[in-house]
């Protein structure tokens, strides 16, 4: 595709949890838990009538949903502040000083005074019904290859709770994510191409890493804001495959492409959705469809929705797989309805071609009109339809903005309106603070090696390979590397090579443990003393993981203790008898076939170096 | 505005003012907002803007320049009006409102939070309650609980009296929850009352999508409807979303700084329990004033002059002697464990007693009963005069004080009234449930 002609603009928003010790306005540690909730608590959360008589667009479709929710909560690891029952606790200290420094690393301006805001959000993803949240920072960079990309804005906020599940139509959230230090970075929409975007999220990944923040799934969430020129803005939440990103991009664009195509035809056919919702439940009395006959039984009803001149284009492909129709469905499917029946589709699921003829007749439909069905409680079916009927309105004159979820293939799904911008006011409960410039310049002159930087430097002073520093920079185990490295004499490589490669290869062995330092300084220290060669270290740290030894027990254990240079003479001595014969007929050319032989009765108890050098010398006496 | 010092002069040189969209420029950077009023706190250092993005900054003005972008207009209030009209078959219920975080307003725009005192306010935010009843509303003051006195406990007592003299089923009153049982008390003892009087709360104020108002409110008007003609609690009954309790106003307290379910009814039980528009009471065999055709009665004379003075180890008689040279007209103690204090203050005490001042006795347990002749130190203060307030909350005790020295100074006869269960202040059985629940 041409993206470029296309006008294809992209930003992302970056979240990324915090590794610290409290959360962000209470003291409860930030650690997910699996342990049975202790307490169940129930909430209703209902929108505030802002003094413009507006409420928040996002914020109003959701309170229509009703849903109440219910917070699992725990005696210790979580405590009333999560649960909207004590006020916030002031802001965590650490929390801001790494965003601090990820405002430094980003080329960003640190604000003179940080103001904690109250973002409203009413998914119930919140106790309070709103997000805390900050500005930190404006106006960084980053360089990537296709060019410069704006950071606008670096934010600290409080993650949200985490969603469980569904129980007797409330919402079920567990209260121990609630509170967990995010950061939120955005960059501006300047972002032209599918590669760019990856770059730029890989690129943020990595300045992450380089401070304290969490490690692992879930720890951040990366969101895409994209549009082209004729279409419009939509943000794709829940991002986790970097890789997926291109393929999304594409699909993004195909779908907006699709949709100004539908909308030229209508456009031509001069079509028209009708503001009339048709009660049809009298054509459905003897259906075969089990949705239709449940929803009726259920004292429920089912309504039409007439579409001049949409026919052909309600079944008609917009992304691989999913249809208009599937679009139009995401927005009942948000106010709880299972699905809708469209005419391109039927008859199908139990539903008659004399059943569709009827609506058809019902309705006076045109040669080229379509309608619509749902089936539920009258209200929901009705709050759902008018939901649709919006989505078919706009599918006349534009593509909507919109806030949607990616699927596992790289397509989209309908998720909720864009935000609306007035949505903030002041967090009372927290005073403003104030971010000193000396404090600012201390941070600025302490500022972590990026891990590239890393990279580079440890392949320069140490000679490691390439791959190996790679390695131990995503591995995060540069620090143990170089703390390693400085206290014993032991070749870098070697060290390098065991944090990098051996440790993978026992843990591949399914022994799952966590080496601490100082097993790691007692192995080289005994490599150090000529005690055990290079060789054995595999063998002694799996010795350790599977029985808990210390590495010099281990080693012992394990009869890896290197010989004295006496005792391998004697060995290489007694080789030599044995094969006295070879030795007589071959001459020196008997040295290859016996250092093996004699390496493999040292068992690497002895290092290649020193045998080669006794047999060696031993052989040119005798020939 | 609440700018001072340098950023008052730094704003008038510029000639912007608050609700302008204003650009500010530093060396290495520019913010484009509106710009705000500070929000209380001191400081002359920096402003506030609103950026375009929603979020606020504070951007010190050091080196700073400004531009004016627009001049703000002022965000004109025009609520739309109420349609209000009233339904024969609903009851007609009055909301008093006083002030506290039961509504709220936000404009978003600016991000300001605006109490809303107006019953107009209070309804449009909440207007399910208009389903339950005809509402009527009214706002009388505009405080904050902790800045409550008696005399505004009489200011709302008529009130309430003139509300239900207009026909009022019920009356509910929007209050504080800081001292919303000390009023409660007071309107208890001020007010003999033909029809429920409810007074509600929240400890989450109603700005936040989560506040507790709602169902405080809407449970206070099932309460309004109900044949319960006492002055009642009513607040949430646990931390979730369901169920309300309705406590005697006399028996409730606050018992904790930030919980939904806060009010506590100590030496007894809640009265009822009310869900989802029902009201149910919970001890059956309780007893309770129904509601009746009688006329409201109104006792509100007060006497304010009273002190309230907590013991603790350490405390000196100066302390006392300071409240009897001052002129006060009584005292109520907060004593330890059954009704002590330091006989050290004994002397101090009988002094009162000889200038007519009665003292009453209570225990800062606040569960339980306070009994003075289990131990010496007791009998001791009781032969100096002191009244023990049996199991009478201490904050019950203060205010029933109050009234009791506005209907007589006769020593004999105010200890006899405080002796005596007028609104259900005084229980003679103690049941093992009633702790700690």
């Amino acid at each position: 595709m041409d993206y470029e002609r296309l006008g294809l603009k992209m930003g992302l928003e970056i979240h990324q949890q915090l590794n610290t010790n409290k959360k962000l306005f209470c003291p409860c540690e930030c650690n997910l838990t699996d342990k049975k909730p202790e307490l169940k608590i129930l909430r209703n959360l209902r929108p505030t009538q802002s003094e413009l008589g507006k409420i928040d667009r996002a914020a109003f479709e959701e309170s229509l949903r009703k849903l109440q929710f219910l917070y699992e909560s725990y005696d210790h690891h979580t405590c009333l502040v999560e649960a909207d029952e004590e006020p916030p606790h002031p802001l965590n200290q650490e929390a801001l000083e790494i965003s601090l420094i990820l405002a430094s690393l980003l080329n960003m301006k640190v604000v003179d005074e940080f103001h904690t805001m109250r973002k409203q959000v009413i998914d119930g993803s919140n106790t309070g019904g709103f997000q805390r949240t900050g500005l930190v920072a404006t106006e960084g960079y980053l360089e990537t290859d296709y060019g410069k990309v704006t950071i606008d804005n670096l934010c600290l906020e409080e993650d949200a709770a985490r969603r469980i599940g569904q129980k007797k139509g409330k919402t079920v959230f567990r209260l121990d994510r609630l509170g967990i230090p995010l950061l939120e970075i955005t960059t501006d929409p300047s972002i032209r191409h599918p590669e760019q975007v990856k770059e730029v999220a890989y690129q943020l990944g990595q300045i992450l890493r380089s401070t304290k923040v969490k490690r692992g799934l879930g720890t951040i969430r990366q969101d895409l804001n994209i549009s082209i020129r004729k279409g419009a803005r939509v943000e794709i939440k829940g991002v986790q495959d970097l890789d997926l990103m291109p393929k999304m991009v594409e699909r993004e664009v195909e779908r907006q492409i699709n949709l100004l195509e539908i909308r030229d035809e209508l456009q031509k056919r001069d079509a028209d959705v009708e503001d009339h919702l048709f009660n049809v439940e009298d054509i459905f009395e003897e259906t075969e469809s089990k949705i239709i006959s449940k929803a009726i039984s259920k004292k429920g009803t089912v309504l039409a929705l007439k579409l001049r001149g949409f026919k052909g284009l309600i079944g008609k492909e917009i992304q691989p797989g999913r249809r208009f129709g599937t679009e139009l469905a995401g927005y009942a499917k948000k106010m709880g309805l299972s699905g809708i029946f469209h005419t391109d589709e039927l008859p199908a699921y139990g539903i008659s071609s004399d059943e569709v003829d009827s609506v058809l007749k019902f309705l006076g439909a045109a040669e080229n009109d379509s309608f619509i069905l749902v089936a539920d409680k009258e209200e929901k079916a009705r709050n759902a339809l008018i939901e649709v009927q919006r989505r078919a309105k706009t599918a006349l004159y534009e593509v909507p903005e919109e806030t949607r979820k990616v699927l596992e293939d790289g397509s989209t799904e309908y998720l909720r309106p864009l935000p609306t911008a007035s949505r903030m006011y002041v967090e009372t409960d927290i005073p403003a603070i104030d971010i000193p410039r000396e404090y600012l310049e201390k941070i600025e002159s302490n500022l972590p090696e990026l891990p590239e930087e890393k990279k580079t430097r440890i392949i320069r002073e140490y000679g490691l390979s390439h791959d190996l520093a790679l390695q131990l920079v995503r591995m995060d185990k540069v620090d143990d590397f170089e703390k390693l490295q400085s206290k014993y004499k032991v070749d870098p490589t070697t060290i390098a090579s065991t944090l990098a490669y051996i440790i993978k290869e026992i843990r591949r062995e399914g022994f799952n443990v966590d080496f601490d330092l100082n097993q790691f300084g007692e192995t080289f220290e005994l490599v150090e003393r000529g005690q055990i060669p290079v060789a054995a270290i595999p063998t002694v740290l799996r010795s350790v993981a599977e029985h808990g030894y210390s590495p010099e027990i281990a080693a012992k254990k394990e009869g890896l203790e290197k010989l004295s240079e006496q005792e391998v003479e004697d060995i290489v001595d007694e080789i030599i008898l044995e094969n006295s014969n070879m030795v007589e007929e071959r001459g020196i050319g008997a040295m290859g076939p016996l250092m093996g032989k004699a390496m493999q009765k040292l068992q690497g108890k002895a290092d290649g170096k020193l045998v080669n050098k006794l047999l060696k010398e031993k052989l040119q006496k005798l020939v | 505005m609440s700018y001072r010092g340098a950023c008052e002069q730094f704003l008038e040189s510029y000639d912007v003012s608050i609700g302008d969209t204003i650009m500010i420029t530093k060396k290495d950077v520019k913010y484009r907002g509106m710009l705000l009023d500070r929000a209380g706190d001191i400081d002359n250092r920096h402003l506030v803007l609103k950026l375009d993005n929603g979020y606020n900054v504070g951007v010190d003005i050091t080196d700073a320049r400004v531009e004016l972008v627009e001049k703000g207009e002022k965000p004109k209030i025009e609520l739309p009006s109420l349609d209000m009209e009233e339904d024969p078959k609903k009851r007609d219920i009055s909301i008093i409102s006083t002030g506290g975080t039961v509504a709220s307003i936000i404009d978003y725009k600016t991000g300001a939070v605006h109490p809303a005192f107006t019953a107009d306010d209070l309804l449009r935010a909440n207007p399910e309650l208009m389903q339950e009843a005809n509402v009527k509303g009214e706002a009388i003051l505009n405080i904050l609980s902790e800045n409550m006195k008696p005399e505004y406990w009489v200011k709302a007592a008529r009130s309430i009296a003139d509300e239900i003299n207009q026909g009022a089923y019920g009356v509910v009153l929007a209050h504080g929850t800081d001292t919303m049982h000390y009023t409660a008390a007071a309107l208890s003892f001020i007010l003999d009352t033909p029809v429920p009087v409810v007074l509600t709360g929240a400890q989450r104020s109603s700005d936040r999508p989560s506040s507790d108002a709602f169902l405080n409110l809407m449970a206070s008007v099932t309460a309004a409807k109900s044949d319960l003609a006492e002055v009642t609690v009513c607040m949430h009954g646990t931390m979730n979303d369901s169920y309300s309790y309705l406590h005697r106003g006399t028996k409730v307290r606050k018992m904790h700084t930030s919980r939904r379910d806060t009010f506590r009814s100590i030496n007894t039980q809640p009265l009822a329990q009310i869900q989802n528009g029902r009201m149910e009471i919970l001890d059956k065999t309780a007893w309770y004033r129904e509601r009746s055709e009688n006329e409201v009665n109104l006792q509100d004379s007060l006497e304010p002059d009273v002190a309230f003075i907590k013991s603790y180890p350490g405390i000196g008689p100066e302390i006392l002697d300071y409240h009897v040279d001052k002129g006060f007209k009584g005292i109520v103690v907060e004593g330890t464990g059954l009704g002590h204090c330091p006989e050290e203050l004994i002397p101090s005490l009988e002094r009162a007693t000889d200038s007519g001042i009665p003292l009453v006795m209570t225990s800062q347990c606040l569960y339980g009963r306070v009994n003075m002749n289990v131990y010496s130190t007791g009998r001791k203060l009781l032969s100096a005069g002191m009244i023990p307030a049996l199991d009478m909350l201490p904050e019950t005790a203060y205010v029933k004080l109050i009234w009791t020295l506005g209907q007589t100074d006769k020593l004999e006869e105010v200890k006899k009234i405080m002796q005596t269960n007028l609104k259900g202040e005084i229980q003679e059985k103690t049941s093992q449930k009633y702790f700690l629940i």
